[in-house]
């Protein structure tokens, strides 16, 4: 999170007057995420203690309590120690319960497998902040990629009348056609926003209900597992799977007669982990975006074309194949995401798959605004969110949806950093925001 | 030759015309002489409705009906030849303009009128009934465009109408259910049982619009005071708005019981109603219909003939002016923004109250953005809206009304058709439509 790609330059002539600011600029940049972060999470802790589901607490009983605010306020250290316990839930849950260490490695690696998609397709949406482009169809992206992988890994041998292929075809074929899918459908709204300007929220929004229809139709029809019960496809080919790092060995009946590669066998219970090798894959994909944001003339148009596509056209950079590409790249790695998810961890594609990541992809891009870098952190603490809320839900009755309550105040803070600068007395950062916002034309 | 807008669309136009010709060949192919029935009750006494897919029965007390009986296959290939005929006269002469959206419009229209034929090919349909669910269902998607008009007018996009619509829904279904347990206890009292409860209803109703005021005072306070980009802030009301509805049904309407059992009721507007054809069309809906008809009329009149529509258009085209000339541009726009969400909450009040009674998440299904492309489709105008919202609630309508048929066309492609359609009006349109010059833009004095 080094100071010079992120900051404008304005902000970069005001460090080089104060050189002793300047160690801590990645501090400077992240204190405003963290305390937007912290509010949301206190505001959600307010909800919890107002809203504690009946069931919880001492029913309100007017022959002892007299009136409801009696009640209220004598429920109040019994609604403290739920509201605590709400939030030991969401920590054990993510991180495991670290007075039982036998539980630690399974949560931990459940809170990777959780931000792998995260990770993935918050550099989507991220790419496409850097082309001045917002990007509500990572969604769709991500469900397309999906189809396309599936379609590949479960059912290429068919195509060539073989039982089976080697790994080194097969799993490569896979990936790339996730992507590839994923890519196709970042294009359509890519090229409609350049051509056309069709506005891409509310084209990429479209396809997302689009997307998910094809996928309904698809798993319904041709690519439906024939002797399976539930609406999914039939699962993947072993050699097409992406393998778990540390698990142990597939019980074959359950997963229609394929042993799925693991990296390390055990036996052990507690290494039993669904981590799979998508997390090293979206690790080297936010080297590869950094790289090449940073580093190539390519991430270099993008960025103009973002920050000010008047400028670009008059350097003669093409406006039109940029956001194609930056869409298409960005469609890429959304249907990377949801590669990752069926030949790592689902190993096939059922009728509920994705829920709200698209969504989530905004905020985390938001939250790390638009860093290749600071997409991980962002997407670990998505993940880990989503992990505890489980736990979360299991110990307090609080739902679930309380987390996406958090998340839209985060978004919110983050948005509007004035309101969480004005609450903490932090100064006005300088320097210039992309805006998404050019009006519906072109 | 070079590749415009024109021909682009002539291009997709006779794309759509000879896939709907493969495809309703490859069905009914081999029965040719398959007629459709497209008929209405035409009796100025009966306000009964033809059931569908069936052939009206030999019943002497039945009401008289007008019926057309059209040849399936020979219709829809002269529809469908005539599409393509004018597609190649888009691309041959390549007209600047007045035929893009025309042309759209007909290819749509004259496209679902054909899948509709197909489905009911050897059978029946009621054309009043299926064009009343037009109407019906292009209630929330006008009124949405309307709040999104009154916003845009003034110089502020709003992204988050869909999440509007959705917290005022489930906040009108809540204040409508608790009303109802307040005034009237566990149930009903049995004079009130076969009657309409209404009092619950329009509190109801005014939850919902006072919602939907509350999303857009966000809204606008994260717009207009914190400089926040407005797409952003509209997406913060969109995800905000599934969080919070979420956490609601979850943690209360679930297990909330309420006496009350139907939401607003059918309301014939007397002799007009039994008006064959016209009537069941326009003048037999429910409140909220008749109600999106007066503010579409009300806010076209508003907007282009009083002092208030003179000013919001003038701080939506030029706020520089406006300010010099006495307007407080950010008041009118706080003003502006919180009218379009309480719009939006009569909308979201639609869901929950008339469409159906009761909340579900998510049951706004992306009206809300389907409303900004009608909105973009009329130009920013209210009577042009409104026919936008027609034009992308006609294929909801066509895809409820075609699942009780027995037809080829696999129904997750009908589902997607709104959808679809949204995304191409969009794209052919769009270019030739001008937004108003500040919208989206912080003013700043």
């Amino acid at each position: 999170m080094s100071n010079e790609q992120q900051a404008p330059a304005e902000t970069k002539k005001n460090t080089e007057l104060q050189p002793s600011k300047r160690r801590f600029g990645w501090l400077n940049e992240a204190i405003v995420p963290l305390l937007a972060i912290l509010t949301a999470v206190l505001i959600g802790a307010v909800i919890v203690f107002v809203s504690i589901p009946g069931n919880k607490l001492p029913t309100f009983d007017p022959s002892i309590y007299g009136s409801r605010s009696d009640w209220f306020f004598s429920t109040l250290p019994e609604r403290l120690r739920v509201t605590l316990s709400a939030f030991t839930g969401l920590f054990s849950g993510a991180f495991g319960d670290w007075t039982r260490p036998s539980t630690i490695p399974v949560a931990i690696s459940n809170t990777l497998v959780e931000s792998t998609p995260y990770i993935l397709a918050g550099l989507a949406v991220a790419v496409t902040f850097k082309a001045g482009l917002f990007n509500v169809g990572a969604e769709g992206q991500l469900l397309m990629g999906a189809l396309g992988s599936v379609a590949v890994a479960a059912f290429m041998p068919q195509w060539f009348g073989v039982a089976s292929l080697p790994a080194i075809i097969h799993l490569p074929a896979a990936l790339l056609a996730g992507v590839i899918a994923g890519a196709l459908w970042g294009i359509i709204p890519g090229y409609l926003r350049a051509k056309t300007g069709a506005h891409e929220v509310i084209t990429t929004i479209m396809l997302n209900y689009i997307a998910l229809q094809v996928m309904d139709y698809l798993i319904n029809g041709v690519m439906k597992d024939k002797s399976a019960t539930l609406q999914r496809t039939p699962f993947i080919h072993e050699n097409a799977a992406l393998p778990r790092i540390i698990s142990k060995a597939t019980d074959p009946s359950l997963t229609g007669g394929q042993a799925y590669p693991r990296l390390i066998t055990t036996t052990s219970s507690t290494w039993d982990l669904r981590i799979h090798m998508g997390i090293i894959i979206a690790f080297l994909m936010v080297g590869f975006i950094w790289w090449l944001m940073n580093r190539t003339p390519k991430g270099f148009e993008i960025k103009t074309v973002g920050e000010n596509p008047e400028a670009a056209r008059y350097a003669g950079m093409s406006i039109t194949g940029t956001v194609v590409g930056a869409m298409g790249l960005s469609g890429a790695l959304a249907g990377l995401a949801g590669t990752s998810q069926v030949i790592g961890l689902e190993y096939n594609l059922k009728a509920v798959f994705s829920s709200g990541l698209g969504f989530d992809s905004l905020a985390i891009a938001l939250l790390a605004k638009s860093n290749p870098i600071a997409i991980v952190p962002a997407a670990l603490f998505w993940g880990a969110l989503r992990t505890g809320a489980g736990a979360m839900q299991v110990n307090t009755g609080i739902s679930i949806n309380l987390i996406q309550i958090i998340q839209a105040l985060v978004i919110m803070f983050i948005a509007a950093d004035q309101i969480v600068r004005w609450i903490y007395r932090i100064k006005q950062a300088e320097g210039g925001k992309i805006t998404f916002n050019r009006s519906w034309g072109k | 030759m070079k590749f415009t807008r024109a021909r682009g669309v002539g291009l997709l136009g006779i794309f759509i015309a000879i896939v709907l010709l493969f495809a309703v060949n490859n069905s009914l192919g081999n029965k040719i002489t398959e007629t459709s029935k497209i008929q209405s009750i035409w009796d100025f006494t009966s306000t009964i409705r033809i059931p569908d897919s069936a052939k009206m029965k030999e019943d002497p007390k039945a009401p008289p009906v007008a019926a057309i009986e059209l040849p399936t296959m020979v219709t829809i290939s002269l529809i469908c030849g005539a599409l393509i005929l004018v597609g190649g006269v888009l691309i041959a002469k390549n007209p600047e303009r007045g035929w893009v959206a025309p042309y759209m419009s007909s290819v749509i229209g004259f496209g679902f009128f054909s899948i509709l034929l197909w489905a009911v090919a050897n059978n029946s349909v009621d054309l009043s009934d299926t064009l009343s669910r037009v109407v019906r269902l292009g209630t929330p998607i006008a009124i949405g465009a309307l709040a999104g008009i009154v916003c845009e007018r003034s110089g502020v996009v709003n992204i988050g109408i869909e999440g509007m619509m959705l917290t005022a829904a489930c906040f009108g279904y809540a204040a409508a259910a608790i009303s109802a347990r307040m005034i009237y206890g566990e149930s009903l009292p049995e004079n009130v049982v076969k009657g309409v409860v209404w009092l619950p209803l329009i509190i109801g109703i005014f939850g919902a619009i006072l919602t939907g005021g509350m999303m857009a005072a966000l809204h606008a306070w994260l717009s207009i005071r914190f400089k926040v980009d407005q797409v952003i802030s509209g997406t913060v009301i969109n995800i905000m708005a599934v969080g919070i509805t979420g956490f609601t049904r979850t943690n209360f309407l679930l297990k909330f019981e309420s006496p009350l059992r139907a939401g607003l009721p059918q309301m014939p507007l007397g002799p007009l109603a039994d008006i064959p054809l016209i009537g069941p069309i326009l003048f037999d809906h429910k409140p909220i219909t008749y109600l999106m008809i007066l503010m579409v009329i009300g806010l076209n009149f508003f907007l282009f003939r009083t002092v208030w529509g003179l000013r919001t258009r003038a701080i939506g085209e030029h706020p520089k002016a406006a300010d010099t000339v006495g307007i407080n541009v950010n008041r009118m726009r706080y003003r502006n923004v919180i009218i379009g969400g309480m719009i939006a909450g009569v909308a979201g009040a639609w869901f929950s109250l008339e469409g159906s009674f009761g909340f579900d998440d998510g049951m706004t299904n992306g009206q809300g953005f389907i409303s900004l492309a009608a909105m973009i489709f009329g130009k920013w105008n209210p009577i042009g809206a409104f026919g936008g919202s027609l034009l992308f609630s006609s294929a909801d309508a066509l895809q409820l009304k075609v699942q009780a048929y027995n037809f080829d066309l696999p129904s997750q492609f009908m589902q997607m058709l709104p959808y679809v359609v949204t995304l191409i009006v969009l794209a052919g349109v769009i270019g030739r439509a001008k937004p108003p010059a500040a919208s989206g833009k912080v003013y700043e004095k």
